[in-house]
């Protein structure tokens, strides 16, 4: 099958990939080196894939690789402003014991970011909903519901001076 | 040496892997490239019960893209992947059982994951098919019918008065009951894999995600008929595991390696989530009979269990899972006559194995599911009865074990008592469900013990290495035996390091566990990695700083007995003439001094007798109580857990921030095990629900909104810093007090779990 040619914003960055029309998003990202996008179930039920795609959290395994042309994709390896500063969101994952086994967590920051970036100030209730799309086996959540509450106060601390990171 | 307030050891710190995890750095095995790598399949059986009669692999190898179809004639060594009981062969030969859906015919490689499928399901095979036993019900009643059928396990405990007949004389009240506990799926979020290299020296290298290199190492070595030490494993950073990648890995290690052997190339076989959940162990469905004698006003006298685990088409670990579940199936309780009986049974399913618990939180429902019966007939609280049987130092276990010292068992009772004020939280519930007609909110207890590392049974491999060295800049690295699966094994180690090098967490690395630099320290379970590796890495730096000291008192001219070591400097007893850790240490190397130690710790024999199934199982117990609310909507069976009290004795908490992470996941996952995890197996054996749709784990919002936790510590005298263990006392209690809340809930007793809706409506219906 011939390849077909894609063209989007990853990270920030225009990129100009060659994939298989029916590459999902989930393998064209993975065999392109962004490995914190993980596969999970490959049917849309764990969330571990999941990314940004213009400002909307999506699982990359139910998107074909082509339907992301033109458009902007944030993976957990593009929000540090800066080589190995943490984002606000990563930073609080990890100050609140939000990771275990690790498998899981970029896609729950992905989610989270775009989450956060709808509800600056989110309700417990509103965090539950909006994370429910993705599956946790280690942490049993609630640390994971601190540092999504941990995040937002940073961020918006944050905002009041200029936007870090992405 | 004098001792030093403790600086990392139970204060917060931050986990050491977290950075990369969330920069999506860590690499997991599916994320390791090397060039020219080719991929596996699978080909099975796909049959449950049979003889294999033929294979034709021809057009599987004309497929397009395979490289290679290898059977049971390509295995260099021995074609057995059993143990302890050799019933597990890697590839079928014809004539060979079948033992279930999943057993191995061919392994396909290709050039892509995708052609090798396709191949796979070109390789043609010929059955002579049998009916499938698939439930446990059918043998428990051969078993009954007394013919010459013969569990593939059997344990058994025997203590005091054992004999049915007059056991129960001397008793008031005689309860009973039966129970069962279904499958659990570990359902771990990164699926099994592994990658195999035959390259340099002749030695197979293969990476991947598991709990227990050594199995891997050993597995891999028996298929290959390689010595040993021809076998690398490196652990590969492990996206979960929750005993599913204890003696499974080892499993895929096989045909990767296999083929690598054949191919010299690089193999990949990394599982889809249907694969991984039809090949892979569950949880013992286990089916058990309860039979309680009390006398003195509600003191337990005598305890008869019978229980029966479907252990699937191999054995696998279960001869040692059901030892677990026979010593903990009369409960955490003083019981002077115990009488108890595990038996194995095969069946025509996926073998059952390792799960977080290791067949106890099945046994657990049962002894707590009792105790209640027997408060409540007795009316007493349930929290009393609980407590006036707890276990205490100088009490000995049902299996007779006299303990000796760290037994916070009552104190975790009176912890959850006080956690979730007791007497108000009866009130409030009471008040609720008047309040209520459909919707009724139950409060549930349970009580448990749990013996930490592999017991009297598997002594043979209880001991671990560790390897700290320390370099001439003055970091160190430290190599364990024991492995880092998500519960923070790497960040308690290097804390131990840390509190006794005296050395901030930053200077220390500790390394992904690498069969080549330690001799085999058993596996990365039971609980045991912060009490094995710890007293190994603690052994280790204490060598280095015997080395240290003598090394300084020559250059200071000190007497060895005044060199004082504090706050991570050297000195004299006054503090004078100071030398700091890092500057000791160049001086050390530059003087050609080594700077690296090995610990290796082990336990002390423990006296068991395993004819009469009587004396000291394990080196110590964590104890565990836990109180939880839940809210039954009575028209729909919808179950909510609404309030989490928990207290757990772990000796010593090292780092309290993972410990709190073990006890909040712990119990998520075994709410999971109680209210939303049904497994289901069709009529040909095959496992119905093999992804995340049809599975249902519990998510965001099925997480308790009201979580307290109390950690107790009554430290173990053996373990570093005091420390036992908490990854699986996280769980155990959960099912149990899941169910007692329920029962409570709608006023009759719930003995199945999962509390399958279906079953719940129909106790409401008939429900008093």
């Amino acid at each position: 099958m011939p390849k077909r040619a894609l063209s989007f914003v990853l990270n920030g960055e225009r990129v100009e990939w060659e994939v298989e029309a029916s590459d999902t998003l989930l393998r064209a990202l993975r065999e392109n080196g962004l490995t914190s996008v993980k596969r999970g179930c490959e049917e849309g039920e764990c969330g571990a894939c999941t990314v940004v795609i213009d400002d909307e959290a999506q699982k990359s395994c139910l998107v074909l690789a082509l339907e992301v042309e033109g458009k902007s994709v944030l993976t957990t390896e593009g929000l540090p402003a800066a080589p190995g500063k943490l984002h606000p969101i990563q930073q609080a994952f990890v100050d609140e014991g939000a990771v275990q086994c690790g498998f899981c967590t970029p896609g729950f920051i992905m989610t989270t970011y775009a989450f956060l970036k709808a509800h600056p100030n989110p309700t417990d209730e509103e965090i539950r909903h909006a994370l429910s799309g993705n599956l946790c086996r280690c942490t049993g959540y609630l640390s994971i519901i601190k540092a999504v509450k941990a995040a937002a106060a940073a961020l918006s601390n944050q905002s009041g001076a200029a936007e870090g990171g992405r | 040496m004098e001792k030093n307030p403790l600086t990392l050891i139970g204060t917060q710190l931050v986990r050491s892997d977290a950075s990369e995890k969330v920069l999506g750095a860590a690499k997991y095995v599916d994320d390791l490239h090397f060039s020219d790598t080719v991929y596996l399949a699978i080909r099975t059986a796909e049959v449950a019960s049979g003889a294999l009669r033929s294979i034709d692999i021809s057009k599987a190898r004309g497929s397009h893209g395979v490289l290679a179809v290898l059977t049971h004639a390509d295995i260099p060594g021995e074609n057995q992947m059993g143990s302890p009981v050799p019933d597990y062969p890697i590839l079928l030969k014809p004539g060979d059982e079948i033992r279930y859906v999943g057993d191995y015919v061919a392994f396909v490689v290709a050039h892509t994951r995708e052609q090798a499928l396709r191949a796979a399901e070109k390789v043609t095979v010929m059955v002579a098919e049998k009916k499938p036993v698939l439930s446990l019900n059918e043998r428990i009643r051969e078993l009954q019918k007394g013919g010459d059928y013969v569990p593939a396990v059997h344990q058994k405990i025997r203590k005091g008065d054992s004999d049915p007949k007059t056991m129960f004389d001397s008793c008031d009240y005689v309860f009973e009951g039966d129970f069962f506990a279904d499958y659990q799926e570990h359902a771990y979020l990164e699926t099994q894999g592994m990658i195999a290299l035959y390259d340099q020296d002749n030695v197979m290298t293969i990476y991947g995600s598991m709990q227990c290199p050594y199995y891997v190492q050993n597995g891999v070595a028996r298929a290959l008929g390689f010595p040993i030490n021809r076998i690398r494993i490196i652990q590969s950073v492990t996206g979960g595991a929750f005993g599913g990648k204890e003696e499974v890995p080892t499993y895929f290690a096989i045909p990767a390696a296999l083929a690598a052997y054949h191919l010299h190339r690089p193999v990949k076989l990394v599982l889809s989530r249907e694969e991984d959940i039809q090949w892979t162990s569950k949880r013992h469905p286990i089916k058990s009979r309860y039979k309680v004698g009390i006398a003195d006003y509600g003191r337990l006298r005598s305890i008869q269990v019978e229980a029966h685990a479907d252990i699937g088409g191999h054995s696998t670990l279960s001869p040692t899972v059901l030892w677990r579940s026979s010593v903990h199936a009369a409960g955490a309780y003083e019981i002077p006559n115990v009488r108890v009986d595990v038996y194995g049974h095969y069946t025509n399913k996926v073998p059952s194995g390792a799960y977080r618990g290791f067949g106890s939180p099945q046994v657990f429902i049962g002894i707590e599911g009792i105790i209640d019966d027997v408060a409540d007939h007795l009316k007493k609280d349930r929290l009393y009865l609980r407590k006036i049987n707890a276990l205490e130092k100088g009490k000995t276990t049902p299996t007779g074990h006299l303990l000796p010292e760290s037994v916070g068992a009552k104190k975790t009772l009176e912890e959850v008592e006080r956690l979730s004020d007791w007497e108000r939280l009866k009130e409030r519930v009471a008040q609720f469900n008047r309040e209520h007609k459909h919707l009724k909110r139950g409060v549930g207890i349970a009580h448990i013990h749990y013996g930490v590392a592999l017991g009297a049974m598997g002594h043979a491999l209880d001991a671990s290495g560790a390897f700290v060295n320390v370099l001439p800049d003055g970091s160190i690295s430290v190599h364990i035996g024991g492995t880092e699966m998500g519960q923070g094994a790497k960040t308690v180690i290097g804390a131990i390091v840390g509190e006794v090098l005296q050395q901030p967490m930053e200077k220390i690395h500790v390394y992904q566990t690498d069969t080549f630099f330690l001799p085999d320290s058993g596996p990365t379970v039971a609980s045991r990695t912060t009490v094995f590796s710890g007293n190994a890495a603690v052994l280790a730096c204490q060598e280095l700083l015997k080395t240290l000291t003598a090394l300084y008192s020559t250059e200071m001219a000190v007497p060895p007995q005044s060199v004082r070591y504090t706050g991570g400097v050297f000195s004299n007893t006054e503090g004078q003439k100071p030398v700091g850790f890092g500057e000791l240490a160049g001086i050390a190397l530059k003087k050609n001094i080594g700077l690296c130690a090995t610990g290796w710790f082990q336990t002390p024999r423990l006296t068991w007798d395993p004819e009469n199934g009587f004396g000291e199982a394990y080196v110590t117990y964590s104890f565990a109580s836990q109180i939880v609310v839940v809210e039954v909507d009575c028209l729909t069976a919808e179950v909510v857990v609404k309030e989490v009290y928990t207290a757990h004795d772990v000796g010593k908490a090292l780092n309290p921030d993972g410990v709190i992470g073990q006890i909040h996941g712990g119990f998520v996952q075994g709410m999971g095990y109680a209210l939303y995890e049904n497994l289901k197996v069709n009529e040909k054996g095959k496992i119905v629900s093999d992804n995340f749709n049809t599975l249902t784990i519990p998510t965001i919002h099925e997480t308790p909104e009201i979580f307290k936790v109390s950690i107790v510590e009554e430290p173990f005298s053996k373990g570093p810093f005091g420390a036992k263990g908490i990854g699986e006392p996280s769980l155990i209690p959960t099912p149990a007090a899941i169910a007692n809340a329920v029962s409570d809930a709608i006023g009759k007793r719930v003995r199945e779990i999962p509390i399958r809706k279906e079953y719940l409506l129909d106790l409401i219906r008939t429900a008093p």
